[in-house]
């Protein structure tokens, strides 16, 4: 008690600071509660929120929405295929935060379940309608484009850090130049590209839908960011362990594919996981190529509708809790990684 | 390997690649020449025949569209400059504060990084830009911060010069006349982007300070310095050096980050080129344009921060 005393009001400055936060906080505290809990409407009842004139919070415009904002435009009848490949999503997630996945485990799960997700949206076998990808959207989106971003960017950014050091010029320019590239340019850019110009460099009608362009643009982007984090965990390897490897009569091969890379890919794990917080905040910028994950589909459903528009901002603190929630668990396997 | 093989792939890299992008320019061509899109930087210097939002340079639909992109890097200048001094100034005041012993700031200080860091900038910009231009009054009702500075829907309103020397700006009917002012998507998308990179700096100034030895500290305080000098004195210089690269990418990914106006409407270098090939549907020379500028700006970025660090580090054992 005396400690806290001290170090709220042990000096001037201190004391100062603290009796102005304290201020601010009694003085907007109250209000608060009172407009997110005490004076609230949770009904989806647009009269009654229209009365509250914003002194109180319109929950009711989450409890209207949720369901369009998190499953997207995807046919509602099917709803429980997006919710599905969500929860495989984020299920995963889950389980490598709660520490019950490790190991290869783990990676088997981070990059199946995504691949899973994907004929379950798309359909069109098994009695399950075709659903064509502009009509996925919501959570599942997001989280199918973080997943199935990392799942191709990590591979591709082990090979382009090993291309980076072989022993080819060429190569290594070519990979050197690429890399400063994709880390030169905004992430918007390289949406426009995908957007605008892999069009032309497909044949005839072959271009993919919008969707695939995007994920290429995506695995490319953050490819070139994860060849970093590798490259620099390659280059701090201590040589010694490499040199004792071959003294056993390790392969070149082998001494990669036992010794170094599991070393090195655990060292840089924690970087490796803040990619993917990136990655997930990132894919809220498809939206502006229309691709609308939770992001696009919180704008999709209110900027159109002038009755509900008003509380936006309940909306956003729906959909800001849902993001929070999942660099939480993002850091959660971050620190697990560690720990292993 | 031996050096003819790897000659021999170098040579098979080559002919790869070569045959890649003769297939990539003929498909490419093809597909130009079948919507009867001409190529060339030529349309550069013809009217644009799009207005934008706002702008430093004076610009018409009269005027070409070189003019219409450099309006648009201007207006990219114009909000990552003064963001990037936002950013730092709130990040080191923040960071000090997670740093420092009030736990009532401590807190504060985490409250703000924590909850700023986890949710996607693009969400900030677009809760800013609802409160600028939804939640606040009207022109005619504007909010008087202080003399001669006003908020409303239309912006804020500030005292600058004008035709007639110093002018405040004063509220007349439905709007408010003289002095400068602020668009709200500029507001937004300033507060949004500062606000964003300033929760990073905060973060990467706190990791630098505890990343140094304890023994700094407790050698400080053994030598009779107070707590608040063996921070400044001995922490901050030494902390400092170990930030700077980190937060000159900070700053880099800021100016990247400023890209995100086309979201709500700030004419910038991209969203200027957006509405260009919009309109000329020349997509490879107005993506060209953007990729250059961003990576000439990169590089010369890295050559003053390398520039920097080395000036930092001057006078320090190796």
């Amino acid at each position: 008690m005396i400690a806290l005393r001290r170090a709220l009001f042990g000096d001037p400055l201190n004391a100062a600071l603290s009796l102005l936060i304290l201020a601010v906080l009694a003085l907007t505290l109250p209000s608060l509660v009172d407009w997110a809990l005490l004076k609230a409407r949770f009904a989806p009842d647009v009269a009654a929120c229209e009365a509250l004139e914003h002194s109180g919070a319109c929950w009711g415009v989450v409890t209207e929405k949720a369901r369009f904002i998190v499953l997207g435009r995807y046919p509602a009848e099917q709803g429980w295929r997006p919710a599905l490949a969500a929860g495989l999503i984020a299920g995963s997630w889950v389980a490598a935060a709660l520490g019950w996945l490790r190991g290869r485990a783990l990676i088997a799960a981070l990059t199946v379940l995504p691949l899973l997700a994907l004929p379950l949206l798309a359909g069109g076998f098994a009695g399950l309608d075709a659903v064509p990808t502009e009509l996925w959207g919501g959570l599942p989106l997001t989280l199918l484009l973080t997943g199935l971003g990392m799942a191709g960017a990590l591979p591709l950014g082990i090979a382009v850090a090993y291309g980076r050091r072989a022993p080819l010029p060429l190569l290594r320019g070519l990979l050197t130049a690429y890399v400063e590239l994709a880390r030169g340019i905004p992430l918007v850019a390289a949406l426009f590209v995908a957007s605008f110009l892999l069009p032309l460099f497909f044949p005839g009608d072959l271009a993919p839908d919008m969707l695939w362009r995007v994920l290429i643009a995506i695995v490319l982007f953050a490819a070139a960011y994860l060849s970093e984090i590798i490259r620099g965990g390659l280059q701090a390897f201590p040589e010694g362990q490499r040199s004792a490897a071959a003294a056993l009569g390790f392969s070149p091969w082998q001494i990669q594919r036992w010794i170094v890379l599991p070393q090195v890919l655990r060292h840089v794990a924690p970087s490796l996981t803040n990619s993917a917080i990136a990655l997930f905040k990132d894919t809220s910028l498809v939206t502006i190529v229309s691709l609308y994950e939770l992001t696009g589909a919180l704008g999709l459903a209110l900027s159109g509708d002038a009755q509900w528009r008003p509380f936006y901002l309940e909306a956003w603190l729906f959909i800001a809790a849902i993001y929070w929630l999942g660099c939480a668990l993002l850091a959660r396997i971050s620190q697990r990684l560690t720990q292993a | 390997m031996k050096h003819p093989a790897r000659l021999a792939w170098q040579a098979l890299l080559l002919v790869a690649l070569l045959a890649l992008g003769g297939l990539l320019v003929a498909t490419t061509a093809g597909h130009l020449q079948e919507r009867g899109i001409r190529s060339g930087f030529d349309f550069l210097l013809e009217p644009a025949g799009f207005a934008l939002g706002e702008s430093l340079l004076p610009f018409e639909s009269g005027d070409s569209t070189l003019r219409a992109f450099a309006a648009g890097l201007l207006n990219t200048l114009r909000v990552a400059l003064p963001g990037a001094l936002l950013a730092v100034v709130v990040g080191v005041v923040v960071g000090f504060g997670r740093l420092g012993d009030n736990p009532l700031v401590r807190a504060l200080a985490g409250v703000f990084v924590n909850g700023v860091r986890n949710v996607p900038l693009l969400l900030h910009l677009l809760a800013w830009y609802f409160i600028l231009t939804d939640l606040l009054p009207a022109a005619d009702a504007a909010l008087r911060l202080a003399p001669g500075v006003f908020l409303s829907k239309s912006g804020l309103a500030l005292p600058w010069w004008g035709e007639a020397g110093w002018e405040l700006p004063e509220p007349a009917g439905f709007s408010i006349d003289g002095g400068a002012r602020l668009t709200p998507e500029y507001l937004a998308l300033l507060i949004g982007l500062s606000t964003y990179s300033a929760a990073y700096i905060a973060e990467t100034l706190r990791g630098a300070v505890q990343a140094l030895p304890p023994g700094q500290r407790l050698s400080a305080l053994a030598l009779g310095m107070t707590p608040r000098q063996a921070f400044v004195l001995v922490l901050l210089p030494q902390a400092w050096r170990a930030a700077l690269p980190p937060v000159t990418s900070q700053l880099l990914n800021l100016f990247k980050n400023a890209s995100l106006a086309v979201a709500i409407g700030y004419p910038d270098l991209v969203s200027v080129a957006g509405t260009s090939l919009n309109q000329t549907g020349r997509a490879i020379e107005c993506l060209l344009i953007v990729i250059g500028v961003y990576l000439l700006l990169s590089l010369l970025a890295a050559a003053l921060s390398h520039r920097l660090e080395r000036r930092s580090l001057r006078g320090m054992a190796p």
